[in-house]
């Protein structure tokens, strides 16, 4: 019986999301453990880095690393693992693009550590203790991982060959992608397993947009009644979905919530922040600047709803500042 | 991402070019080392420099390297792309390459004319050239579009510009509106009597061109009418003409003014506008004896059945073709056009600008129009130069440079005024022989006979006080000052403050645009200059041409000008205007956006943002689809598409992503396209 | 490059997109006019404002401009009627995106420069390039670059170890190009 292909999931800067959608794969994941071998999956099975580093180099066939890459341990394991990887997948939001932990990239590393470990509410650290990556006690040396200060998608740490996105992927995703690589026909490296229109397509409520949409207000979702029908963004809400990739099957408009875009823009968009924002102001009503201004006011976060999923992958990356 | 293999095309090799343009670029730009950098660059196959790139020699270089290494992409580093853009693409395209493989990179009006540096001026067109060089490997081959250029012709304005360019166009058996919004035709010209510096009599030589125009068989006059929206493109534009109620029906009146004459009202009463209000008329009125077409109007403002519905309506039977309709209402013409003149004139300064001058606080200031009105033998004075008391003067100041050539007001010289001041002060001397005495700044005659005639004015005891005047006043200090009025002006040839005493003041008041001209530009879409004139596509080559295809303009609409010069860039329009007709198509930069179906979404956010309706909704596919006919190539809904599904030819975002790179740090692009932009393709 | 980096002192970069019939215009008239001003400024040409995407202002300072102007035509006078208002739109949001990414306001700037206004063209230029460098560089792609090294470091420590070479991503490369 020839060899069953061997694949491995890990985790890096990520809420548990991602892995848990591995387990919505339901009874298919009978079908996935059936056709491969899981070789290395800390969140459910108990291996050690050291059994990673006695695999040879590129033995695994694919590897699905979930989560942002923030500290020095996890850029070493990314390391590590695209080394023993055929493939290298990017699953999640925050592996293709930063994801939510990367909204931290808004603010330094000093303003986050000290909120953390003095100024947190629940905090209490008179003696101003803070982590420190090496800690010399007489004879014994310890080792922290150190905590970068930026954020980064896995693609700038490691090559990565293809990207699953969503905020999880969709089990119907994680599943298409498993078969497609079992199946040996790849797609062109760097592919997106996802489709590359944006969400309209695929919305339920897409009959329901105007096609003269002008914009005279926002709103936000816990602000009014919103229509169960009817396009979000006609209601004044902000919705993602036009700047963002389809295949999630529009899941947080059936659950009425616009969408915040944790799939990412297409393969011809950037900064899909940018574009969001390009397309929505376009359409604004106003013309004065005074008026325009009023408008936007009712979006008070831009940076956290435009880039709430893609700030380490935008055009700047991080808030300009001086600490290093 | 796309590679140059995987778009079909092939590998760039680029031809590089610089253009000395004699000195203006080499003298501040080191055109070698541009060459020999860029000769260094990724894709670069050829780089030259050359003195005129635009001449032939030049643009036989471009062609024959392009045979002789089989380049596909050319950079030419020289003028604006707005002047020699077209001349390149011509030169390439006659190579047999695709015109649209040509890029231009502006190192003249964009470097060398405003750098002070040489280093910098070099830099800065290095920069500008590696940009250049990372665009045009995006650069495709694209399609010439061409549409038919429809041979009808709208001008604006019935003054002697839109006269002479109508009769002009007409006689070349072409089809003409003229859109007057007066109730006559003439324009400035009309007012006057006698013309400098022939002094031949102004109604002699218009009248004939007026009636011209009325008979002829392919014009179309609509006097008091204005053009209420027009849209389109060159060679194919849509008016549409609101053509005022006269209350007469024009068909059948024939102007006998039997109706006027019929009037309830025995005397004039109202002030008459063609006069300026120096005499009256009646509600029902024709401006002036050779008023074009003769047809009376309505004034319904101050006509007595417009305002209580009880007045016994003379007019009406007096009327014995029935051409009076006190129901008439505004009626709209819809034209299709291939190309506009506009000629819509100037109008003068307002004198109460300049209350120093006291002009309408002094009855006896007039302006330099109402003169000509009262010089003229059919005017309110029947050609009398009389004072408000109904004297002739026994002495008159023209004040020059009224509201021209003065910081407060216009700075520009308004160019006739002189030589109109000059004309009137022979009048007005021919008239009452008055002493005239003429207060002007520099004299300003050049022209042919223009010089000369200043000269016959010299000989005629016509006086001339050199300076600016600083103030007319009723205030007497001395007896002779009593119940005159005197100019007080700084005489700086002799360099004494003079007061001189006057019964009659002239404010030659200078030429300024018309208070609606900023209206007319936006609806024509052209540009107007700081002081608001219509601005040329280009002050020496392109002089009656504006930066709208097909939208010409002709006369003092365009800057202050005198009849001469109108009547000649009226010739020019026409000859612009038949000369796009004759070639019967245009070629329209092939900038157009286009929607790729498969990846639009259809979320409609490009739909409302499109100001020609171009973009429109499938509903078989659920896409957006653009008609490309309509698309005049603004890029808006292309920034806009939330999902990238926009192109727009010409302005791809990789090219303009290439020139950011290019500006800022040249990437480098892999010429086998495997590396950086072709990794996905090789995988697999 | 590099050594141009040391020799030259810093000179502030502003990449403009000029809309093609009001602010190139206006540019054209003023080297026509033979006006004079900062080298710093260079000009992409644009049909109109319109098409100026937000990406490309972002990717500007991403790639190492130290600023980006935008011309158009005044409110009322685009060639395409409206294509400013759409630009002013997106650059008031984009203001506030930028504001809250450390890019201070003054580094984007939309003017309004009408076709007879060389001598505008000069002055907002020469202004800004003042401001900018009253401001100091943007530091981009530069810091982000500075954040790598701690990336590159771990990296050498690790192939040194291990003695395998791992190509890093494209995006790396670049900024260190
Ligand atoms: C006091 C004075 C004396 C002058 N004397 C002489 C002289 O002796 N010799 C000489 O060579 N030059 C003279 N000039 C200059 C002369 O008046 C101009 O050169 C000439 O009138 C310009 O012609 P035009 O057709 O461009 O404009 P205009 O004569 O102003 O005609 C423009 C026409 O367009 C019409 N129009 C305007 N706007 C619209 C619109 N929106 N829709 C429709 N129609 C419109 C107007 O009603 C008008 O009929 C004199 C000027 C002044 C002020
Ligand atoms: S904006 Fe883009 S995705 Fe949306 S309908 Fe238009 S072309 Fe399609
Ligand atoms: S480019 Fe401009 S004109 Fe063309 S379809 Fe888009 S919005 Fe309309
Ligand atoms: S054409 Fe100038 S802003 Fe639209």
């Amino acid at each position: 019986m020839p060899e069953k292909p061997k694949i491995a999931f890990y985790w890096c800067a990520s809420c548990g999301g991602c892995e848990e959608s591995v387990v919505d794969l339901a009874e298919d994941i009978l079908m996935v453990a059936d056709a491969v071998d899981i070789v290395f999956w800390p969140v459910a099975m108990d291996f050690k880095k050291t059994d990673v580093e006695t695999m040879e180099d590129g033995s695994i066939l694919a590897t699905m690393l979930n989560g942002a890459i923030r500290t020095s341990e996890q850029e070493e394991m990314a390391r590590l693992i695209r080394r023993k990887s055929k493939i290298l997948i990017a699953y999640g939001s925050c592996a293709h693009m930063g994801g939510i932990p990367a909204l931290a990239n808004e603010f330094e590393r000093s303003e986050i550590l000290k909120y953390a470990y003095e100024d947190a509410p629940s905090v209490i650290n008179s003696q101003h203790t803070y982590p420190e990556a090496v800690y010399q006690d007489k004879s014994r040396k310890i080792t922290l991982p150190v905590f970068r200060n930026i954020v980064r998608t896995l693609d700038q740490v490691v090559d990565v060959d293809y990207y699953l996105p969503g905020c999880p992927p969709t089990p119907k995703l994680l599943k298409q992608a498993v078969l497609t690589l079992l199946s040996g026909k790849l797609p062109p490296k760097g592919t997106v397993l996802a489709p590359d229109s944006a969400l309209c397509e695929e919305c339920p409520r897409k009959e329901s947009k105007p096609a003269d949409l002008s914009f005279e207000h926002f709103t936000r979702p816990h602000m009014i009644l919103s229509d169960p029908e009817k396009c979000l963004l006609a209601q004044g809400l902000i919705c993602m979905g036009p700047a963002t990739r389809a295949g999630c099957e529009a899941l947080c408009i059936n659950g009425n919530m616009p969408c915040s875009g944790c799939f990412g823009p297409t393969s011809r968009v950037k900064d899909q922040g940018a574009k969001i924002l390009s397309s929505i102001c376009s359409n604004i009503e106003a013309k004065t600047e005074i008026a325009i201004d009023r408008v936007l006011d009712e979006i008070p976060d831009p940076v956290g709803t435009f880039y709430r999923y893609g700030l380490a992958a935008s055009m700047l990356r991080k808030k300009i500042a001086e600490e290093v | 991402m796309s590679t140059f293999n995987g778009n079909g095309q092939s590998i760039p090799k680029i031809g590089f070019y610089i253009c000395h343009c004699g000195h203006n670029i080499a003298s501040m730009v080191d055109v070698d080392k541009v060459q020999k950098y860029t000769a260094s660059l990724p894709g670069v196959t050829v780089s030259r420099d050359y003195k005129y790139m635009c001449s032939d020699p030049g643009q036989e270089l471009i062609q024959k390297d392009i045979k002789e290494f089989g380049l596909n992409r050319i950079v030419v580093a020289s003028c604006s792309p707005l002047l020699h853009e077209h001349t390149f693409r011509v030169a390439t395209e006659k190579a047999g390459l695709n015109p649209y493989f040509f890029h231009m990179v502006n190192i003249r009006e964009n470097v060398s004319w405003v750098t002070g540096d040489k280093e910098a001026a070099t830099d800065k067109a290095i920069d500008l050239v590696r940009a250049a060089i990372q665009r045009v490997f995006f650069h495709k081959p694209l399609v010439k579009k061409e549409v038919p250029i429809n041979p009808d012709v709208l001008i604006l304005g019935g003054g002697i510009a839109g006269i002479h360019a109508a009769l002009t166009i007409a006689n070349a058996g072409k089809k003409v509106y003229l859109v007057e919004r007066e109730p006559t035709i003439g324009g400035h010209m009309a007012m006057f009597d006698k013309t400098f510096p022939t002094l031949d009599c102004a109604a002699c030589i218009l009248t004939p061109k007026m009636s011209a125009v009325k008979n002829h068989p392919n014009i179309t006059l609509w006097s008091y009418s204005e053009v209420e929206k027009i849209e389109g493109f060159v060679g194919n534009y849509r008016a549409t003409i609101k053509r005022k109620p006269r209350y007469v029906i024009e068909e059948l009146c024939v102007g006998c003014m039997d109706c006027i004459d019929a009037c309830i009202y025995k005397e004039a009463k109202y002030p008459d506008e063609f006069n300026l209000g120096m005499s009256k008329r009646k509600p029902i009125y024709i401006p002036f004896p050779q008023a074009t077409p003769q047809v009376v109007l309505f004034d319904p403002d101050t006509c007595i059945d417009f305002k209580s519905h009880r007045c016994k309506k003379t007019c009406i039977e007096a009327c014995d073709r029935d051409a009076i309709d006190l129901k008439q209402t505004a009626k709209y013409e819809e034209i299709n056009i291939g190309s506009v003149i506009l000629a819509t004139g100037f109008k003068t300064y307002d004198a109460k600008f300049a209350p120093q001058y006291g002009y309408g606080r002094f009855p006896n200031v007039f302006t330099s129009l109402e003169l000509e009105r009262m010089v003229n033998a059919s005017g309110p004075t029947s050609g009398e130069v009389l004072t408000k008391e109904g004297k002739k003067p026994k002495s008159v100041g023209i004040v020059h440079c009224v509201g021209s050539r003065d910081e407060k007001s216009n700075k520009w010289c308004s160019k006739v005024c002189c030589m109109y001041s000059l004309k009137l002060a022979h009048l007005i001397k021919e008239h009452t022989g008055a002493e005239v005495y003429n207060f002007y700044i520099d004299m300003r005659t050049p022209g042919k006979g223009y010089e000369e005639f200043y000269d016959k004015l010299m000989n005629e005891g016509v006086h001339f006080i050199r300076g600016r005047v600083a103030e007319v006043t009723d205030w007497a200090l001395a007896a002779e000052e009593e119940n005159k009025l005197t100019i007080r002006v700084e005489d700086t040839l002799v360099g004494v403050v003079r007061r001189i005493p006057v019964d009659m003041v002239v404010l030659s008041v200078g030429l300024e645009p018309r208070e609606d001209a900023s209206d007319v530009r936006r609806m024509f879409n052209i540009s107007c200059s700081n002081e608001g004139f219509f601005l040329e596509r280009h002050p020496k080559l392109a002089p009656v041409s504006t930066f709208t295809d097909g939208i010409f303009i002709a006369g003092a609409c365009q800057g202050p000008k005198d009849i001469p010069d109108s009547v000649a860039q009226a010739g020019a329009a026409a000859a612009e205007v038949l000369s796009l007709i004759c070639a019967g198509t245009i070629e329209l930069e092939p900038n157009t956006a286009s929607i790729t179906e498969e990846f639009c979404s259809g979320c409609k956010s490009c739909i409302p943002l499109c100001p020609y309706s171009a973009i429109s909704f499938k509903e078989d596919t659920k896409k957006a689809y653009i008609n490309e006919a309509l698309c005049k190539g603004c890029g808006t809904c292309v920034a806009a598409c939330p999902s990238g599904s926009i192109i727009q030819n010409l302005f791809e975002d990789e090219q303009i992503f290439g020139e950011i790179e290019g500006l800022l740090r040249f990437a480098g692009i892999d010429l086998a396209g495997s590396e950086t932009k072709g990794k996905e393709l090789e995988h697999a | 490059m590099p050594e141009e980096n040391i020799n030259k002192k810093w000179e502030p970069k502003i990449i403009a997109f000029f809309c093609n019939w009001c602010t190139y215009t206006a540019a054209d008239l003023a080297g026509v006019s033979r006006l004079k001003y900062a080298p710093n400024v260079k000009v992409i040409r644009l049909m109109c404002s319109g098409r100026v995407d937000p990406q490309f202002i972002l990717q500007s300072l991403a790639s190492g401009a130290d600023g980006v102007l935008i011309g158009g035509c005044h409110p009322g006078d685009c060639h395409y009627s409206e294509g400013n208002y759409k630009m002013l739109r997106r650059f008031r949001l984009l203001q506030r995106v930028l504001r809250s990414m450390g890019v201070e306001d003054e580094r984007v700037r939309l003017e309004w420069i009408s076709a007879s206004e060389g001598e505008k063209v000069k002055t907002v230029i020469n202004e800004m390039v003042d401001t900018i460098r009253k401001l100091g560089p943007l530091g981009l792609p530069g810091k982000i670059s500075v954040y790598d090294k701690d990336l590159a470091e771990l990296k050498n420590e690790i192939d040194t170890e291990i003695e395998v070479d791992i190509k890093p991503s494209g995006k790396e490369m670049v900024e260190h190009a």
